[in-house]
């Protein structure tokens, strides 16, 4: 550190007051460089997709005590430990949407659950209550449906770590996206895997989980509309509606490279008590 | 209550004093009188002339403390990896076997940025104030990962300063309450938790858990600072985490005890300890009892028990199994 570079005026020579000098560049030191955190956070270099039941932003930096207790509870480990480039963020929990998105498939919000200071609120008890990002379709031209196409095969590929709970197969574990294939003629992955749709669709059924209307949605969140495509024939497009939380399994689930969807997280948040 | 006073002072940074006269009990006078003669100062020299030709003092209690606190962290690690859920989060915030537990000076960072008192943090933090008050800065010696690093660090250091490659500079203690206050002013100020993007003690408990990032060459800064230029600096001048302990756990019943009988001043736990200020009462003509407890700045690392010729420092509870 700079003790040794400091000016000192000719009356310095006593030890003592080298001594005091010295200590006061220590302590100006350390809070010199925790306050450098304040860079990207003022400069708003990155902005994350926080976890479900996440207050506000700036509140949420204030209350996150950076223990990680989401990250161990999470079933698909999509939650993430911010590093030095966040820095007041840094050990702040944030999700990486296209690596892996937040499918709720714990469906009781477990890193809410296991926050101990609120910082991702207690006041919410559903996925549909959360409130994360924004979806927007910010690459349509390689959106398969748009194109009219169909999609079969894995949907990252056969190295993609990612996981997906798929209720039909076990409620309880999900797999890794690379073990489910799929065969269809219109690609509406967005649609068929987005946690709020699923859910609807099962109230919709008569059955929701659990057997407690409170779980489903009030909203849907995407659905695929008919446009003409560019050659003239049928053609689908995604639309993100008002029910969409931000949980992100579109953007990870989209087979097109790079993604079609991608999540703008919010500074301000529904979530906040 | 003066000697509680005078140990919190000497916390805050205040320079070790001889007592005042009326202070030193009657017993412990004539051991003061003993200890000035010619024939007392001879023996001391013999101890510390015989200290020389030894290799190594015993570590008996610093394998004991480095497994415990390998045991303890390794015990977050495996929580998680393994999924025992037996010790869950990291040092900042945890829970153990479903109960809160909150780092007291990061809670209090948390309420004072986000304004906030939630009653889990509160349980978790009165959890861990309540075990500081028996334990006062055990933590530090025996759980923060962070020391052990530097108590490497210092081996390192040791060896350059005999060399005359690094230096040892000495720092006010004052520095550390300084910058206790400093951040929790900037906490309530600025609505960040500031000083957790520094703290070396989370930094590494959440690497250890959730894997290195870039954060860890903070840390690599302050020890390498700490071997070229100031012995166990971060810990002796620096970290609010280990002050707030101190404080809190000031009066707290496990400590170290001197016993004067058995001592004979050559100074060998003065020589290894991490705040020697504690130790002062070791120097000839210093303790006011023939027994006393040293002072709440003390991290129970019991180093000095180790290196202790004489066996004058013990590890004790007060009121309990109190021998000889």
């Amino acid at each position: 550190m700079a003790e040794n570079k400091i000016p000192l005026p000719p009356n310095s020579r006593s030890p003592a007051r080298r001594k005091f000098l010295r200590s006061l560049a220590l302590a100006s030191g350390v809070a010199g460089a925790a306050l450098l955190g304040f860079v990207p956070v003022l400069r708003r270099l990155v902005q994350r997709l926080r976890p479900p039941g996440a207050i506000d932003e700036h509140e949420f930096l204030a209350a996150c005590i950076k223990c990680g207790q989401c990250v161990q509870v999470c079933p698909v480990e999509a939650i993430r430990v911010a590093d030095l480039g966040d820095g007041f963020g840094v050990g702040a929990p944030y999700i990486e949407p296209r690596e892996q998105a937040c499918d709720f498939s714990c469906d009781g919000l477990q890193c809410v659950l296991a926050c101990p200071t609120g910082a991702l609120t207690h006041h919410i008890d559903y996925p549909h209550q959360a409130d994360m990002a924004v979806a927007t379709l910010s690459n349509p031209d390689s959106c398969l449906a748009l194109r009219g196409q169909g999609f079969t095969g894995v949907a990252r590929g056969d190295n993609f770590r990612g996981k997906l709970r798929y209720e039909e197969i076990d409620r309880w574990n999900p797999i890794p996206l690379r073990e489910h294939p799929y065969d269809l003629e219109v690609c509406d992955l967005c649609v068929r895997q987005c946690p709020i749709q699923i859910r609807i669709a099962q109230c919709e059924a008569g059955s929701p989980p659990s057997g407690d209307p409170n779980q489903c949605p009030p909203e849907a969140a995407i659905r695929l509309v008919e446009v003409e495509g560019a050659d003239g024939g049928r053609a689908w497009k995604p639309e993100i509606l008002s029910g969409c939380v931000g949980c992100g399994v579109c953007e990870m689930v989209c087979p097109a490279e790079p993604g079609c969807i991608t999540m703008t997280p919010l500074e301000s948040r529904r979530g906040h008590a | 209550m003066r000697n509680w006073l005078e140990s919190l002072a000497v916390t805050l940074g205040k320079e070790p004093t001889k007592p005042a006269p009326d202070r030193f009990t009657a017993a412990v006078c004539e051991i003061h009188k003993e200890r000035q003669t010619r024939r007392a100062k001879e023996e001391t020299f013999k101890i510390i002339e015989d200290r020389k030709e030894k290799v190594a003092a015993p570590q008996k209690w610093r394998r004991r403390r480095w497994a415990v606190l390998i045991a303890v962290n390794l015990l977050f690690v495996l929580s998680f990896r393994l999924d025992l859920q037996f010790l869950e989060g990291t040092l900042s915030a945890s829970r153990f076997m479903g109960f809160h537990m909150a780092d007291i000076f990061s809670a209090l960072q948390v309420m004072l940025a986000s304004k906030l008192v939630l009653v889990n943090l509160v349980i978790g933090t009165a959890t861990v104030a309540f075990l500081c008050l028996g334990g006062g800065r055990t933590f530090c010696g025996w759980i923060c990962p962070y020391h052990l690093l530097s108590e490497w660090a210092e081996s390192l250091h040791l060896m350059l300063a005999k060399r005359k490659i690094a230096r040892n500079l000495k720092f006010d203690r004052r520095a550390r309450v300084v910058i206790w206050i400093v951040f929790s002013v900037l906490a309530f100020g600025t609505g960040y938790t500031v000083y957790e993007t520094i703290s070396p003690t989370g930094i590494l408990s959440r690497a250890l858990v959730y894997g290195p990032g870039m954060v860890l060459v903070w840390v690599a800064c302050l020890l390498a600072f700490e071997v070229l230029f100031s012995r166990r600096a971060w810990c002796r001048y620096a970290c609010p985490i280990g002050l707030t302990y101190a404080v809190v756990g000031s009066a707290a019943p496990l400590r170290i005890v001197y016993k004067i009988g058995h001592c004979h001043h050559d100074g060998a736990c003065r020589e290894v300890c991490l705040v020697p200020h504690v130790l002062d009462l070791t120097k000839r003509g210093r303790a006011p009892d023939v027994q006393v407890d040293v002072g709440g700045d003390c991290t129970r690392c019991a180093r000095c028990l180790d290196v202790c010729p004489t066996g004058a420092l013990s590890l004790q509870v007060k009121g309990l199994g109190n021998r000889d």
